[in-house]
């Protein structure tokens, strides 16, 4: 599994008089179009002065960076239990609704985590319906007779992006446990080891790369989420950076505190390289896949126990959500009719859709760069890529106003000094800048997932196209691509689900009459009515479901799950 | 693997036009078409909209909003002199200064706003405007609060321990509030008071105005701070009748009325510095100010309408008299930094040490 460190000869024997300059030019092309706002970001930081920095070391960052530490911490351990979890016991145990669950596990995907925050905020509230419940069941009159924890707190915060994020985790793993556990987990078991011994000596380690794989995607999302945090009022770098520069005034001071979740952001990548270093594991031929020898079944309690046990995160990260905007939705179902909501709703699919097809090529560009030139600068080049998953939407959207808007400017400038017409605003005037935002943004994301499908595949496929005389580009347009076509479809549709959730960058970046799902819930929770934005928040879910379960299928990888 | 049999080939590519159709359909920038008038917005696009259309109604012009919660001044600065923006709504003092400082609005001197909006709610050189006041006030619950006078400082008094709820101490209604106190007391006296009132907090702060209500009405805290039109739209919120319910627990009390009064803040208007329809978004300030629509304001929205003489709504009346404090409105955006600073220093939004 991987070939992602240097040491690894997964590349392609150098072939003299091959250099494969094109891959390198595009790759830097891209690279360096996804770190233009992240440059801007760090110019504005330099240029600004350091007044603010005592305020900040003082006040600020030291807090706001434990806060952060303690949640990356939090999320971290919780998707990993529950997504190592949850895939485990569907991999390698039988109980009741077991092919549902496993399924249904992928649901929690659907929800933004500004949205699971705020169905959270409602649902553990003082005067939400459990703790109203308990007041009632036990005769308590006010907050002082009770305990109950506050989901207003970094603990809650880290519970909210847990029970929507785990998934990442739970698909990765999962496809590792059906794809390679089982053969070196017979392989332990018929050697006399027990089951608990095979999952932790043997599938766990095997495992691993892929585990991070998947945690790395959901720490970089917990750094990036403001919705969240902000709405459960946890004090992190990313709501220092928000009321430095907005309560303050002082956009050099919160571009300053981004620099500092730059660094963060680079240690996360490191400790993913790490984690993956030298581990090759192979399914050495494609159709072990389809051999799977028979689970352990459950039975009785033992087996409702593990329906129990997968139940709990699907209710937490789906169920709560729908609840609550359930049932907002049904004072006003004729929302659904509304064409404002119509009009979102189709221009949601629509950017989605771009934003998802251009993501995935330019992946496709990178990763076929690291297939021909395994340098250490090419990784270096694609790692850099994956940057801008980290940063937070407003952060990128920011850094990206002012860049493209200054791009926009020359060229209009130039056009009317030399055509005599202007121009105008072609990127910040129009929903290109969105799609260029969410394709920097997810880049990280196709090119995870992709990488991981070409990393499953026999490394010698390619090699044996080689050698009975295929080029390098013809090898990859028949023999890979099509083996790629499910992780393709994989990094297609995370891209897709994650552009209809996308709000903040979108939100700075839209041009006048650009309504899309998430910022009509914005702007009716931005008035403290998030109500009237519920029935565009289940659409949200709904629009992501759909992809969502197209996306299980494959991953889900075979028809024996 | 043909193509053909493939359905998510099929659907991509599908999914694909769509998105090409559908992706520029809805982009094409209605900026700088004739007739039209393009307002930045950090109010909501909802509160705004009854106005837009009784603008849109009387003149035939027609408004493109873009509300934006975030980093409008940076975006009008961004865009430069092609920028759309012709006007920009907001509220907030602080904001209002923010958008003259950052260089995005232009002055406007004109007979017709001017002889509207009384100067103290407009800035000197015209470039900036106020609409409404609203006052920072005290909501009390009705069972549990006895006295029907309060004042600010008091807020910090250890009688009202674990009673008190309140939003984020970082968001502008209560830094405007803050600055106001850093104003009157000096800061060291401020930042003991904020000490004491964090002290008194029932929980962490959360929320918005409502939802400090809505915690009264639950029994969670006894006082609450919020804006006075957030009563309003409660009091007359149809579609969330619970919301009814919370307005009924509580009474509204204006803090200070015995002394400097009651601490107000507004919401303004501006004309962007590169406004590509000048004249439509003066015939559109112009409006705003006139009494037709500030009785919309002051009806639809339960603000205080800043025309000398416009009606308020009658259930903002049932409040009672407010006494605005004369402290003056560049004085309070003058140490919104330094409120927001103390909010982190004082670690108001961890709430109360339990």
């Amino acid at each position: 599994m991987t070939a992602s460190s240097a040491s690894t000869p997964r590349s392609l024997p150098r072939i003299r008089g091959e250099r494969h300059i094109a891959a390198l030019v595009g790759s830097v092309i891209v690279v360096l179009a996804v770190l233009l706002p992240v440059a801007t970001i760090l110019l504005v930081a330099v240029s600004g002065t350091s007044e603010e920095w005592p305020h900040l070391l003082r006040y600020v960052l030291p807090q706001s960076l434990g806060t952060t530490l303690a949640l990356l911490l939090f999320v971290a351990a919780g998707t990993s239990v529950i997504g190592v979890g949850c895939a485990w016991l569907v991999v390698a145990y039988d109980f009741p609704l077991r092919r549902l669950l496993a399924w249904a596990l992928v649901l929690p995907l659907a929800v933004p985590p500004y949205l699971a925050a705020y169905a959270f905020g409602e649902f553990f509230h003082y005067v939400g319906p459990l703790q109203s419940a308990l007041r009632a069941l036990f005769g308590f009159t006010n907050s002082r007779d009770y305990w109950f924890p506050d989901i207003r707190s970094t603990w809650g915060a880290a519970l909210v992006i847990t029970s929507v994020t785990f998934p990442y985790v739970y698909l990765t793993a999962r496809v590792v446990f059906l794809m390679q556990g089982r053969n070196i987990a017979d392989v332990a078991r018929t050697l006399g080891a027990r089951p608990w011994r095979v999952f932790f000596r043997i599938l766990l380690p095997v495992a691993r790369p892929a585990i991070v794989a998947g945690l790395a995607l959901v720490m970089m999302e917990t750094l990036n989420d403001i919705g969240a945090v902000e709405y459960l009022g946890v004090r992190t770098l990313t709501l220092s950076v928000y009321s430095t520069w907005l309560n303050r005034g002082s956009l050099e001071g919160a571009a300053q505190i981004a620099a500092v979740m730059l660094v963060i952001v680079f240690l996360l990548l490191s400790a993913e390289q790490w984690a993956r270093r030298q581990q090759r594991f192979h399914a050495a031929r494609g159709t072990q896949m389809h051999v799977r020898p028979p689970r352990i079944t459950l039975s009785g309690g033992r087996g409702l126990a593990a329906a129990g046990a997968l139940s709990l995160p699907i209710l937490l990260g789906f169920g709560i959500p729908l609840f609550v905007f359930g049932r907002y939705v049904m004072r006003r179902l004729y929302q659904f009719a509304d064409p404002q909501v119509l009009q979102a709703f189709l221009t949601s699919v629509a950017v989605a859709s771009v934003t998802a097809v251009l993501t995935v090529l330019l992946a496709l560009l990178l990763i076929n760069a690291i297939r021909l030139r395994r340098r250490p600068a090419t990784l270096l080049l694609v790692r850099l890529a994956s940057i801008g998953y980290a940063l937070p939407g407003t952060i990128l959207g920011l850094g990206l106003l002012l860049s493209l808007a200054w791009i926009d400017n020359t060229v209009d400038g130039f056009s009317r000094s030399f055509a005599g017409f202007s121009t105008g605003l072609i990127l910040t005037g129009t929903a290109a800048s969105i799609v260029i935002a969410c394709t920097i943004r997810f880049l990280a994301l196709a090119e995870s997932a992709i990488r991981s499908g070409l990393e499953k595949l026999p490394p010698n496929l390619d090699q044996a196209a080689r050698s009975l005389g295929k080029t390098a580009n013809q090898s990859a347009l028949t023999i890979l691509l099509p083996l790629l076509k499910p992780a393709i479809l994989t990094a297609g549709i995370l891209v897709f689900v994650d552009t209809v959730k996308e709000l903040s960058a979108t939100i700075l970046l839209r041009p006048f009459g650009f309504r899309t799902l998430a910022t009509h819930v914005y702007e009716n929770a931005s008035r403290g009515a998030v109500e009237d934005g519920a029935v565009a928040a289940l659409l949200i879910i709904a629009t992501a479901i759909v992809p969502v379960i197209l996306l299980s299928r494959p991953l889900m990888g075979d028809r024996n799950t | 693997m043909t193509m053909n049999t493939n359905p998510f080939r099929a659907a991509k590519a599908g999914i694909a036009a769509l998105a090409i159709a559908g992706g520029f359909a809805t982009t094409l920038p209605a900026a700088q078409a004739e007739g039209t008038v393009n307002i930045y917005s950090y109010r909501q696009p909802f509160l705004i909209q009854p106005l837009l259309d009784a603008f849109t109604a009387k003149t035939g012009t027609k408004t493109e909003v873009l509300f934006l919660d975030k980093g409008l001044e940076d975006r009008i600065a961004a865009e430069g002199t092609n920028s759309p923006a012709d006007v920009v709504l907001t509220v907030d003092i602080g904001r209002l200064i923010n958008v003259k400082e950052k260089g995005v609005s232009q002055p406007v001197d004109d007979a017709a706003i001017n002889s509207e909006i009384p100067a103290e709610f407009r800035d000197p050189e015209g470039e900036w405007f106020g609409l409404t006041t609203r006052g920072r006030v005290i909501y009390a619950s009705k069972d549990r609060v006895a006295q029907d006078t309060i004042t600010y400082e008091e807020l910090a008094d250890p009688k009202w321990k674990g009673k008190i709820c309140m939003r984020s101490g970082q968001h502008n209604y209560n830094l405007a509030l803050f600055a106001s106190m850093i104003a009157h007391h000096g800061e060291q006296k401020a930042e003991e008071w904020m000490k004491g009132l964090k002290a008194n907090l029932a929980r962490k702060p959360d929320g918005g105005d409502r939802n400090q209500a809505q915690s009264i009405f639950a029994g969670e805290c006894d006082l609450g701070i919020g804006n006075t039109y957030y009563v309003g739209l409660m009091i007359n919120n149809d579609k969330e009748p619970e919301q009814k319910d919370w307005a009924g627990a509580i009474k509204v009390l204006f803090p200070n009325s015995e002394d400097r009064g009651t601490h107000v803040n507004i919401s303004g208007m501006a004309m962007a510095k590169h406004a590509p329809n000048r004249e439509n978004a003066l015939e559109l300030m112009r409006f705003l100010g006139s009494a037709e629509a500030q009785a919309i304001y002051a009806e639809a929205n339960y603000e205080y309408p800043v025309l000398p003489g416009a009606k308020i709504s009658e259930t903002v009346q049932s409040f009672g008299e407010i006494k605005p404090d004369s402290l003056s409105l560049a004085d309070i955006a003058k140490y919104r930094k330094a409120a927001s600073e103390m909010v982190d220093r004082v670690g108001l939004d961890d709430g109360p040490e339990s």
